[in-house]
């Protein structure tokens, strides 16, 4: 684990590059170049905030703004967004490389590394337009803003520690691949992203538990519409199981990597 | 004495019983399984096995064989792309390889961006590549268009600037494949000179090509690997010759080998239907000649006999130097006299003249029989160092190399012109 990290500072200047030329990449040849980062975010946050709350002016218990739904919806989206997408990079991330593993010998942690570094940058971009676009309709709560940094690296360590062993799983099982976008489709929809969790029926609630990301984008919830500390316990919780799932899928990569070039 | 001047220098590659087998179960998941418990696959495939060699500071060893031997997955492992199944490989120091150029590069970012990107996917650091980078950018010699997007790039382009990144920092072991017939020929020569210089500098060098004079112009030693196994380790020049007969072997032909009294190996293969049965040099008055002068013309005589009906014969001979590069070689078939409709018993003579047009130095003559334009089809015989003989310089003036091409020099002098002194003013 020490030598792996190790091995992920040697390759920094990679590992920097890479996110880089993504970012680079993504936007060349286009006129306003990086604006796009902006952009993107802020027609979803402004879709959100504007016609669904106009549709749906619905307010919510706890929130005084009349834009009490977009700010609830936005918050929560936040956080599923930065999940959902280190998973999703995460599953494909071996059998994509899968040249730069067959030809070059580089600490595979590097891999992860970049995938987290550009879905942070992109998730910043978006916290930071939530934060402008809240500000515009009155809604600020400064107070519990620290948590945000809290609740971003429980996030990563959970989707890391999950999409990395469904990743190593989908070289040799390409089904997972498959499988995950429906998995995910059910998962958004088990959780209150787009739904204030107090409309789901009391029997309904206990089994949603279950679900770790019920208890994150709460967290989300708490801290950026509501304006409330998260519940420690959830957190605690949280990062448990998303070290035990980090750990996990680093014992697996070990036992796995033997055979994964052989695979790809 | 000769042995202890290789025990001081401690090897820079140890490769030892090492083997490479893919293993299939009877479905994913029981290999998944296989990870945490003792669960015995359903099949394995060997690729490699019983690998045992070293290479020594400096030296340049030469990795040949047919599609399918196994080169690749020996020269991955050695990478470390690719795990050994059992053996092990010991290196001592930064082992680079050329698979592959280009790797990673990415269109919409300019060569010095890729560069960057590239040398750090090496392992190295900003400021490491930051220093190198002049070099680089020189090397490539690609101009203006370092600063440029990649995807305007010609291919040629892109394969300098991959080399030079690959080869920016020397490795203590380089491996190369098949990457070095890269560019131009200006660019060839280049690259090369970069690898011998590298060499120079203690630098171990693993080549894998199918090109018999990049082998033996580059490698003091070659390993010639066959269905996954070593099949020979010895001179570059020798295992050429025997690859040159496996890849010519067909159905009951056979290969033989035998130890020359000058120590080098001499190669037979074919099927025997027709053989040589004698090959001398002569001087044109008929005196048999050992040794040529440079420039004299001389009658290489061939004695064939024909032990079974065939349709065609052609009859074919190559010079090589000391090293084995090939200085000439024909064929009947290409000067249009093949004989045809043979029957057994028949003999034939053929008496071939030509200057001999050489440097000074050793020679051998290989003859090789067969039907159409090359010795893969119907191979009937083939010999390496079939003949040897050597060249010396009597009445001509000192030249250099192995051909003699002597020009006549001519050299016009004009007087100085003197400038008034009031125009130069």
């Amino acid at each position: 684990m020490l030598e792996s990290l190790k091995g992920a500072w040697r390759y920094r200047q990679f590992i920097a590059t890479s996110i880089r030329h993504e970012l680079v990449t993504r936007f060349a040849r286009s006129r306003i170049g990086g604006a796009w980062m902006i952009i993107h975010p802020l027609s979803m946050v402004l879709i959100y905030a504007l016609i669904l709350s106009a549709v749906l002016s619905a307010k919510l218990p706890g929130i005084e703004s009349q834009y009490a739904y977009a700010i609830y919806l936005t918050a929560g989206m936040l956080g599923w967004s930065l999940f959902s997408d280190i998973l999703n990079r995460c599953l494909g991330v071996f059998i994509e490389n899968a040249n730069l593993m067959k030809k070059l010998v580089f600490p595979k942690i590097a891999l992860p590394v970049i995938i987290t570094g550009s879905c942070l940058i992109n998730n910043i971009a978006l916290f930071a337009v939530i934060l402008v676009v809240f500000a515009v309709l009155g809604h600020f709560t400064p107070a519990t803003l620290l948590w945000v940094p809290v609740l971003t690296g429980i996030t990563v360590l959970l989707a890391l520690g999950l999409g990395l062993m469904l990743g190593i799983l989908n070289v040799f099982i390409r089904d997972i691949g498959q499988l995950m976008p429906i998995i995910m489709q059910f998962l958004f929809w088990f959780t209150p992203v787009v739904y204030p969790a107090e409309i789901v029926p009391e029997s309904l609630q206990t089994v949603l538990a279950f679900n770790p990301l019920f208890h994150l984008v709460g967290a989300y919830h708490s801290v950026l519409a509501y304006g409330q500390a998260p519940s420690l316990l959830a957190l605690v919780g949280l990062t448990l199981l998303g070290g035990g799932l980090v750990i996990m899928s680093a014992v697996l990569f070990r036992k796995a990597s033997p055979e994964m070039v052989d695979a790809l | 004495m000769n042995t202890n001047a290789h025990t001081e220098k401690q090897p820079l590659l140890e490769v030892r019983e090492l083997g490479k087998a893919y293993r299939r179960y009877q479905n994913e998941f029981m290999r998944v399984a296989s990870w945490f418990s003792a669960v015995p696959p359903q099949e394995e495939t060997w690729i490699l096995r019983d690998i045992n060699f070293d290479v020594a500071q400096g030296e340049a060893v030469g990795i040949v064989g047919q599609n399918g031997a196994g080169k690749s997955t020996l020269l991955k492992m050695i990478t470390g792309t690719l795990r050994p199944s059992e053996g092990y490989i010991r290196t001592h120091g930064r082992v680079a390889a050329i698979l592959e150029l280009g790797m990673g590069f990415n269109g919409e970012l300019t060569g010095r961006q890729n560069v960057l990107h590239s040398a750090g996917l090496m392992g190295f650091t900003h400021a490491q590549i930051s220093a190198a980078m002049d070099d680089i950018e020189a090397f490539a010699e690609v101009g203006e268009y370092f600063d440029k997007p990649m995807r305007v790039y010609s291919s040629g382009m892109q394969m300098r600037v991959a080399f030079s990144v690959a080869t920016a920092f020397r490795p203590d072991i380089l491996i190369v494949d098949e990457a070095l017939s890269v560019g131009d020929a200006y660019f060839q020569h280049k690259s090369f000179d970069r690898i011998r210089e590298f060499q120079r500098q203690g630098t171990s060098l693993l080549i894998v090509s199918h090109d018999k004079a990049a082998i033996q112009s580059l490698c003091d030693r070659a390993i010639l690997l066959e269905q996954g196994r070593v099949l020979q380790d010895g001179q570059p020049q020798d295992i050429m010759d025997y690859y040159n007969a496996i890849i010519a072997q067909k159905e009951n032909a056979q290969v033989e080998v035998t130890p020359l009294a000058s120590g080098q190996i001499q190669t037979r293969s074919g099927t025997g239907e027709a053989t040589v049965t004698q090959i001398s040099l002569h001087a044109i008055n008929g005196n048999p000649l050992e040794v040529v002068d440079v420039g004299q013309e001389v009658e290489l005589r061939i004695d064939i006999a024909i032990h079974a009906d065939l349709p065609e014969l052609v009859v074919g001979y190559k010079l090589k130097d000391r090293v084995g590069q090939e200085i000439f070689g024909t064929n009947t078939w290409h000067t249009h006299q093949v004989e045809r409709e043979l029957t057994a018993g028949e003999v034939l003579n053929y008496r071939m003249r030509f200057k001999a047009n050489l440097g000074p130095g050793s020679y051998s003559v290989s003859t090789s029989l067969h039907s159409s334009d090359t010795h893969l089809t119907n191979n009937y015989q083939w010999v390496d160092h079939a003949l040897v003989f050597q060249m010396v310089n009597m009445e001509k003036d000192f030249f250099l190399g192995s051909s003699w091409v002597m020009p006549t020099i001519e050299c016009e002098r004009q007087a100085a012109t003197r400038l008034a002194p009031n125009e130069s003013n």
